[in-house]
């Protein structure tokens, strides 16, 4: 573990050198900055900010992506590949977009634009404690993650990156991203010029889940506000986003914090690291720890703790994905690794409980009318 | 769900105790003779209501079911028109009562009901202080009365001044004419403790209902927490002790009142203190009214007061006297009940969206906060207060049947229903006046005798949660909020009476009654007597709590009941405390043993026995 000293000492001076900063740290920027770092990384900023625990990391901004595509002198190029493409061939799209993200991961990283790359890097290591930090390393873009526009999944995500050679490459593969055969199609088909388009790329600490999973601070099956849910399972959480176990169930007040249901699963699979093929891998979940509560009852208050909080800040019921990382010590271990607003619940129109009922009077008297139904 | 008939559970009557019927009122019976009452008890839903009656009746005792019988429903039905219920129709099978609510059946006639209710109880819900103020007013002057009044025994001459003042009455007269007051004034009290209760649950339950209906999966706890920190009476006997127990402190008398477990002994030793007499002056001002109040829920004769039995307040002085002595504060975190409640309050506010609603829930919640005094202290009055001197003047009544030899032992009383008292009662005057035997001198013990047995066959009796038809939708207030009759309880009520060897279960639900959860020892404690027993952080296991067994939660961490909702006096306290309680458990006094080891969890209401 670092001193606090050289902690601070790696995060000062980042980059937000000038106005057009090519590289910044996540606590630098909030959700107003989507032009600058995309959706994700803003959001991540936001929820720094807003006082919540997410892994530290820092971004390329699209500025620093401009910087790339003007030294690497291909946009003409690119856009002479695309013209008179229909945006309803795939095949075409395919061939054209291969091309293209081969030229992309080709060119060099200016070395000033490496040097403010390999420099945050480095310093993320000493926060992280840990030399050559694994990192995730996944593209920010501009429109994504927004509410009712949401095409995630169009850009690319490369997990368990180590080295800062690694680190510059993967970066490549994300700006290239942003020429998919999908991407090109829809921005066709919308009519966005491909010039005026930028991506961002995150650079964030890989969180060594020990426990994982999804928090939802609105009933899922009810639409009841007043309760958080959380879902865990051992590991990483794509065990418990996937489906393919019955998680650990909680269900916990939001206005007083305590846990109100708790349904302990048998989870016989989770999802742990594999260092050397820089991949997650499913491993079955020994015997004796497969009926056992994947996450105590303190960290359980924590994170609905912090499922509110986010709630509060963005004003609206959020669906959160978290983990509990196994690099820190407990107090400091807990991470939001991503909170996007909940769509069904919040977007379904919902009839006024009083039912018309003008007065108390009035309330009283249709209840008592209607009575309790039984059986 | 099916449940038994009526009339098949009472036919299988308990050998020995045919002719039981003859101990309580005969509209009481389910009956086979006439066919139409038949048939209507028949199809009708009856519960038992176990909630007030633990045990079978003893045949006076039935006086208090007979007046809310009457009081609950007359207000439901004739006062108020409640739109969609009559009122509560009453039966028992072997001293025990089932209850069933009447509905209106016929939509239009609902209908008509509704200007009327909007009218009568729009007009309480409006005036609601003023007219409590009255009510507190009424009924101060009728315990005033029954304090008042003369239960003199017959004397071989009458005084003097009868002559000497031409009375023109005898002490026989008297007797009866009081013992008919006693009745009558037990009576009224029962109609003013039924003035504002149906209203005032209503306006209650209904805040509850819109809570939930705002947020499923909201506690009960919860909504109970958002109307706490008012201050009511209950809490007024046991702020007594503490006062008591911090002049003793003061007085330097401390030592002396915590030095035995008998009062007459420390009442001796403190009388030789210098300052002791200041202390036993402020005893016995705290004693009246304060100490009327009854060791269980004041509905049974069985249950004394503190008046009755001293040395019980005197161990919760003696507790408080400890806290003192250990530095501990004994005063009630009012100011953070009230924080925490306001906290709560605007936390579940903020997350209501719709203006509407947003209304609607600030009018109900003003609502229930208005209703919740009365709700609270009407027990104080009636149940405690009234009851503890009624008790006591039925003793005295007692005590001359008692000489003229109509019953053995002043206890004996209990056995005989109100009616056939007064029947005694003429029974002696008449034959005081004549100068002859009572001819019950040679009726009524044998009677008596064979009637304990009958109590006592009863006692081991199991009475059915259930019986008769279930309905598909309950209406009554008081069925939904007192008893909390859904179809989880009925579905509980019928597994409890499946329920196997009480040796073997290891898991007992309940009502979440105040959240957290800890672990510890058991202390099962039948009756405020036994609280004398409890040790510091043990698990209180009881069968119901009352305000006299306040002094309790001071000692212990977490509280268990057989009977009560949230609204209990064991929930509404723990919460005060800040400690769990699971409450309306069904049998835990039965399952769990004293020095067992138990997970109380408050928040989900699950006991865990470890065995």
């Amino acid at each position: 573990m670092g001193s606090v000293s050289a902690v601070e000492e790696a995060r000062a001076g980042a980059g937000m050198s000038g106005t057009t900063p090519l590289v910044c740290w996540f606590e630098e920027v909030n959700k107003d900055s989507v032009a600058l770092v995309g959706g994700k990384c803003s959001s991540l900023g936001e929820l720094i900010n807003a006082g919540v625990r997410v892994p530290p990391g820092f971004a390329l901004t699209t500025h620093g992506y401009a910087q790339f595509m003007r030294d690497a002198g291909i946009q003409s190029e690119v856009n002479g590949l695309l013209e008179g493409l229909d945006h309803q061939d795939m095949d075409k799209l395919e061939e054209a977009s291969r091309v293209i993200r081969e030229m992309i991961e080709s060119r060099p990283i200016s070395i000033e634009l490496e040097d403010l790359i390999a420099e945050s890097y480095r310093k993320l290591s000493v926060r992280s404690c840990i030399p050559a930090v694994p990192v995730a390393v996944r593209s920010s873009a501009t429109a994504e993650d927004l509410p009712g526009a949401s095409f995630a999944g169009q850009q690319d995500t490369y997990l368990w990156i180590r080295g800062v050679d690694s680190v510059m490459h993967h970066v490549r593969r994300c700006i290239s991203s942003l020429y998919t055969g999908r991407a090109i199609a829809y921005r066709m088909k919308m009519g966005f010029p491909h010039e005026q388009v930028a991506i961002s790329v995150g650079i964030q600490k890989m969180a060594n889940s020990l426990t994982a999973g999804v928090m939802f601070t609105i009933h899922p099956t009810n639409g009841d506000r007043s309760v958080i849910v959380i879902d865990s399972n051992f590991g990483f959480g794509e065990s418990v986003v996937s489906g393919e176990v019955t998680p650990d169930h909680f269900v916990v007040n939001k206005v007083a914090l305590d846990i109100m249901e708790r349904t302990i699963s048998t989870k016989t699979v989770c999802y742990t690291v594999d260092q050397r093929e820089q991949k997650s891998v499913a491993m079955e979940v020994p015997f004796e720890r497969q009926n056992v509560q994947s996450i105590i009852d303190d960290e359980i208050t924590e994170l609905a703790w912090m499922g509110k909080k986010i709630e509060q800040h963005y004003g609206r019921p959020m669906d959160i994905e978290w983990a509990i990382d196994k690099d820190l010590p407990a107090a400091a271990n807990i991470f939001i690794l991503q909170a996007r607003p909940e769509t069904y619940w919040s977007e379904k129109p919902k009839p006024p409980a009083s039912a018309g009922a003008a007065s108390a009077m009035e309330y009283i008297v249709s209840s008592l009318i209607a009575g309790k139904r039984l059986s | 769900m099916k449940f038994p008939v009526p009339h098949d559970v009472k036919a299988a009557t308990i050998p020995g105790t045919e002719g039981w019927e003859r101990m309580y009122p005969y509209q009481y019976q389910f009956v086979t003779d006439d066919p139409v009452r038949n048939q209507y008890e028949r199809e009708t839903f009856w519960f038992y209501d176990g909630l007030h009656y633990p045990e079978p009746l003893y045949p006076f005792d039935t006086i208090w079911d007979e007046a809310w019988f009457l009081a609950l429903s007359q207000f439901n039905n004739r006062i108020f028109q409640v739109p969609p219920v009559r009122g509560v129709d009453h039966r028992m099978i072997n001293g025990y009562v089932y209850i069933s609510p009447v509905p209106v059946k016929d939509g239009a006639e609902i209908g008509s009901r509704v200007p009327n209710f909007m009218e009568r109880a729009g007009y309480y819900y409006k005036n609601w202080d003023a007219l409590e103020a009255k009510w507190k007013v009424k009924m101060e002057a009728t315990i005033k009365e029954l304090e008042n009044l003369q239960i003199s025994p017959l004397p071989d001459l009458e005084d003097i001044s009868v002559v000497n003042d031409a009375l023109g009455e005898s002490k026989g007269y008297h007797l009866i004419k009081n013992y008919d007051d006693l009745i009558n004034l037990g009576i009224k009290c029962w109609q003013y403790h039924f003035e504002f209760l149906n209203l005032g649950y209503a306006a209650y339950v209904f805040f509850m209902d819109f809570a939930q209906k705002l947020f499923p999966s909201i506690p009960l706890q919860r909504i109970t927490q958002m109307i706490s920190g008012i201050d009511v009476i209950m809490y007024k006997p046991d702020d007594e002790l503490k006062e008591l127990a911090k002049k003793a402190v003061a007085l330097g008398v401390d030592s002396a009142v915590a030095g035995n477990r008998d009062w007459v002994a420390v009442k001796a030793a403190v009388e030789k203190l210098p300052k002791g007499g200041e202390w036993l002056a402020a005893f016995e001002k705290a004693r009246y009214p304060w100490f009327n109040i009854s060791t269980g829920t004041g509905w049974f004769h069985t249950d004394r007061s503190w008046n009755d039995t001293l040395d019980i307040p005197l161990s919760g002085i003696q507790t408080y006297i400890g806290k003192i002595k250990a530095g501990v504060s004994i005063d009630r975190p009012i100011e953070q009940v009230r924080a925490e409640r306001d906290r709560i309050t605007a936390e579940y506010r903020a997350l209501i969206t719709n203006e509407a609603d947003l209304k609607q829930f600030d009018e109900l919640l003003g609502c229930a906060k208005t209703v919740f005094p009365y709700v609270e202290n009407h027990l104080f009055y009636v149940e405690h207060w009234f009851h503890s001197v009624f008790w006591n003047k039925m003793r005295e009544v007692a005590a001359i049947l008692k000489d003229h030899g109509m019953i053995k032992d002043i206890e004996d009383v209990w056995y005989l229903r109100r009616d056939e008292i007064k029947q005694a009662l003429w029974d002696v005057v008449t034959a005081w006046a004549t100068g002859v035997k009572p001819r019950g001198t040679y009726t009524w013990p044998p009677e008596i005798e064979w009637r304990k047995g009958v109590m006592e066959k009863f006692r081991q009796w199991s009475a059915p949660p259930a019986i008769g038809v279930a309905p598909e939708v309950i209406q009554e207030p008081f069925t939904i909020v007192l008893w909390g009759v859904t179809n989880k309880s009925l579905a509980d009520w019928a597994s409890v009476q499946e329920a196997g060897n009480p040796d073997t279960i290891t898991e007992l639900k309940g009502f979440a009654g105040s959240p957290g959860i800890v672990e510890g020892k058991a202390r099962v404690c039948r009756s405020a007597q036994d609280i004398r027993d409890l040790q510091e952080g043990e698990i209180l296991v009881a069968p119901t709590t009352s305000p006299s067994w306040a002094p309790a939660f001071a000692k212990i961490k977490a509280c268990v009941t057989d009977v009560g909702g949230v609204m209990s006096h064991a929930a509404i306290v723990c919460r005060e405390y800040g400690m769990p309680a699971v409450v309306g458990t069904g049998h835990s006094t039965k399952v769990i043993k004293t020095g067992m080891l138990l997970r109380v969890d408050g928040s989900s209401g699950a006991i865990t026995i470890t065995r």
